[in-house]
């Protein structure tokens, strides 16, 4: 019929459209960055000085600001997202408690990242500070510590739901077989349900990754801006995201917006990157 | 030594207040093989699962009555404690696909945190997988993964897991519903020699295999036994009339 | 045979407790930041934020009608643009399958993972630069873009788990493809298709990072597209960054609007999804 023949058209030319955005994104952040490429090539990775006051542009206090700050809120947040994607893919049984976790995790996820940053400028960061006055080190409050905090808080609900649904997906039929060997919960946890499903959760730790290398608003508002190689876990600094936050709008040369935007090329491909992989390991899995 | 291996006194169970199994009683004696067989959803299942009590594993499950395994009340010992006692077989076929076949078979052991010797494994998994009638195919490739089995194999091979661990009794809950008609025979067979050492309880809803394997047979029909006897004697000479339908084909 | 079954149900016991600590220490941070917000929050709700605009810095008073407006036009931009498309896309993802449909699923997946802020710049791009100036346009373009992924997801999913027997008996009885789909399939999937599309809307009312070269901000009301709009997440982190206490109050009182904004919109969209299971 003409009417199918043409809608079926329209769908594919939307597919295409599409496909053809996501090309012309690259194609825009690459063709915008040459400036900074031309002028910088690899010395832009490496780089330690970004000043533009003498138009010197490099990356790397902000590619370690970005990876200090992921990394640990990692390491804050595995324990924390771990414990409640066992707790609610394997050992609750319903009921109350599990109902409020889960919940709360979900609202945890739902809290915009700007009301993040704004709570934590003003419970958080005084927190910090008065540590950081009783340790002895300089008391800015804000910082490498504070952003990783906050990030780890933002990404637990989402590396918990991806790491619950995993767990899930383990069959019925293995855990009871465990179990009715006479194991108990730890040891088919540790030697049933995490074997089958340990790339699984590696994938969900990676997306969570991602998400904490490109969280803006939060992190932008509490670690402090500044543009120097941090110099330890409680000095201020910035990440690529949030050098571009600060300093999009205030860039006046050409040089200076197209090395910012460069450092956005270089979000974009990490992102998809560690999205493509983790999504592909998912898929994975749940085709097992 | 006491005279029967269980003894299940006024059992009922079931999910939520709603009961399943009402008011089983049974009493098991040593080493015999113990069909039950029943149309589906008669509680069978949910009858055996309370004997290693992996039916409280479930949500909203409910039980009371009492068992009694070599005269102690399993509900007063741990699980843990009592799943080594009573070995279980599943429907599907289950070996544990991220471990090879030699750690199939010592799966209890891995999980339950015992440390043992290179010749104490080697035996136990040789004799294992040789009581399941599973040595002479498997002995060439014991490093390999379980899965790559055929399904009459995987399921001997969760025989042997659960032999493994020395159990009194050994629950097998419909173990060959899934496989093919050869398979089916070869478990059947299986199960006749391990009588022998082991109590065996099965669940079936197959007449004919309860009539070739067990010693004895419980009919159960709407969560209760309906009749407990002889094989021999129920499928010549049932005495309830139920019995005698389900064994003539009116319903189930 | 040792007996360590005792040390092992100890071993079971620390684990498990250890689990729940852990599993609902992760409520405190939330229990706090919400109890922040409506401690802070409540007190600066009143009848002027809604009405009023922002007054000059350091003079008491003024509202953000201005941001709540510019809030709304971003979102009913960002709306029109993603829904008719992300609906299509889910449609297409739904229905084909082969090496170009997997190709679009790993495009979709490498959008939804772009970070906002990088949105903002190929906004900024496409149409600030072109059209020499920041506007809601171009913020709603920049929400619009980072919906998409969400609608299409939502979409699919939901159309995937709608039964091949409803679509076969409307083919069967001799209706066209697209009558199928417009009158039969998207029907049964609306209410999935909606609460998705709600909990778009919630994401991206608190997104900022992609707002602030595109809508920009803007301290007067404006309903010119073409004209920068101020936003409420873009309120919350100019005046929170300022160093005023009346704006801090009001940027309080504009968080409280948007969490009670996105949470009403989170449980509209759980409710239409579990009615659709039901």
């Amino acid at each position: 019929m003409k009417g199918d023949r043409l809608f079926r058209i329209v769908l594919w030319i939307v597919a295409g459209l599409f496909s053809a955005m996501m090309v012309f994104m690259l194609a825009s952040l690459l063709k915008e960055s040459l400036p900074s490429i031309k002028a910088f090539g690899m010395h832009f990775l490496y780089g330690k000085e970004w000043n533009p006051v003498v138009d010197k542009f490099g990356l790397l206090p902000f590619l370690v600001g970005t990876l200090i700050t992921s990394v640990l809120a990692l390491i804050i947040s595995v324990p924390f997202a771990m414990s409640i994607a066992l707790f609610l893919g394997m050992f609750s049984k319903g009921g109350f408690w599990p109902k409020i976790l889960g919940y709360g995790t979900d609202l945890l996820a739902g809290i915009p990242s700007v009301i993040y940053g704004f709570w934590a400028l003003f419970f958080l960061v005084p927190i910090v500070r008065n540590f950081e006055m009783k340790a002895g080190i300089v008391p800015y409050g804000v910082g490498i510590f504070t952003a990783s905090v906050v990030l780890a808080i933002m990404i637990i609900p989402y590396i918990s739901s991806i790491s619950k649904e995993v767990i899930k997906l383990v069959p019925r039929d293995l855990i009871e077989a465990g179990l009715a060997l006479g194991a108990t919960d730890l040891e088919v946890a540790k030697d049933v349900v995490l074997p089958y499903c340990r790339s699984g959760i590696v994938a969900g730790i990676l997306l969570g990754f991602g998400r904490a290398l490109g969280e803006t608003m939060a992190v932008t508002m509490v670690i402090g801006n500044s543009n120097s190689l941090p110099k330890s876990l409680f000095a201020p600094a910035n990440t690529m995201a949030s050098v571009i936050a600060n300093e999009f709008t205030e860039a006046t040369t050409t040089l200076h917006l197209s090395s910012l935007i460069q450092i956005g090329l270089w979000l974009f491909i990490l992102n998809a990157i560690v999205n493509v992989i983790g999504m592909l390991i998912i898929k994975k899995m749940e085709v097992k | 030594m006491e005279k029967y291996v269980l003894k299940v006194i006024d059992l009922s169970a079931g999910y939520s207040g709603n009961w399943v199994v009402k008011n089983v009683s049974m009493d098991v004696p040593h080493n015999k093989a113990i069909a039950i067989m029943g149309p589906s959803g008669c509680g069978k299942s949910t009858f055996i699962r309370c004997i290693n009590r992996m039916h409280e594993v479930v949500p909203g499950a409910s039980v009371k009555g009492k068992i009694l395994l070599e005269g102690e009340d399993i509900f007063e010992m741990h699980p843990v404690k009592l799943r080594r006692r009573v070995g279980m077989v599943f429907q599907r076929p289950n070996p544990f696909p991220t471990m090879n076949i030699y750690d199939n078979v010592l799966a209890g052991y891995i999980l339950n945190g015992i440390k043992l010797k290179k010749e104490e494994k080697d035996r136990i998994v040789e004799q294992s997988l040789k009581n399941a009638f599973l040595w002479d195919e498997v002995k060439a490739s014991l490093y390999k993964k379980g899965t790559f089995l055929s399904g009459g194999q995987q399921q001997r091979l969760c025989i042997a897991r659960s032999l493994a661990m020395n159990p009194n009794i050994l629950l097998l809950d419909e173990p060959t519903s899934a496989l093919d008609p050869k398979a089916q025979a070869m478990i059947e067979e299986l199960i006749t020699e391990l009588k022998k050492t082991v109590t065996i309880i099965l669940v079936t809803h197959n007449r004919a295999q309860a009539a070739r394997v067990s010693d004895y047979t419980a009919f159960m029909f709407l969560g209760e036994i309906i009749e407990f006897d002889d094989t021999a004697k129920m499928f010549t000479a049932p005495k309830d009339k139920r019995t005698e339908e389900y064994l003539t084909g009116k319903f189930g | 045979m040792r007996d360590n079954t005792g040390i092992r149900l100890l071993k079971d016991r620390v684990f498990k407790s250890i689990i729940i600590i852990f599993s609902f220490a992760v409520i405190i941070p939330l229990g706090l930041i919400l109890f922040g917000i409506v401690k802070n929050g409540i007190s600066a709700i009143n009848w002027d934020l809604f009405t009023k605009l922002p007054t000059p810095p350091g003079e008491a008073g003024g509202g953000i009608l201005n941001s709540i407006v510019g809030s709304l036009i971003l979102i009913l931009i960002a709306v029109l643009l993603s829904v008719p498309f992300g609906i299509m896309l889910g449609i297409f993802l739904s229905e084909n399958k082969g090496r170009f449909a997997d190709v679009l699923g790993i495009l979709v997946n490498t959008l939804q993972g772009v970070p906002s802020i990088v949105i903002g710049i190929v906004a900024y791009l496409w149409v600030v630069k072109p059209l020499g100036g920041f506007s809601a346009l171009s913020g709603g373009i920049a929400l619009g873009i980072m919906m998409l992924p969400i609608v299409i997801k939502s979409t699919e999913e939901t159309l995937k788990l709608i039964p091949f027997s409803l679509k076969e008996a409307a083919l069967g009885l001799g209706a066209s493809y697209v009558r199928t789909m417009f009158k039969v399939v998207l029907p049964a999937g609306f209410s999935g298709i909606l609460s998705g599309i709600l909990l778009g809307i919630a994401r991206i009312a608190g997104e900022t990072a992609p707002l602030l070269f595109t809508a920009f901000g803007n301290p007067y009301l404006n309903l010119n597209i073409f004209k920068p709009v101020d936003s409420l997440p873009l309120v919350i982190f100019n005046y929170s960054m300022s160093p005023y206490d009346d704006w801090h109050r009001i940027a309080w009182g504009a968080s409280f609007v948007l969490v009670v904004m996105v949470l009403v919109l989170n449980i509209i969209a759980r409710l239409r999804i579990w009615r659709n299971m039901s």
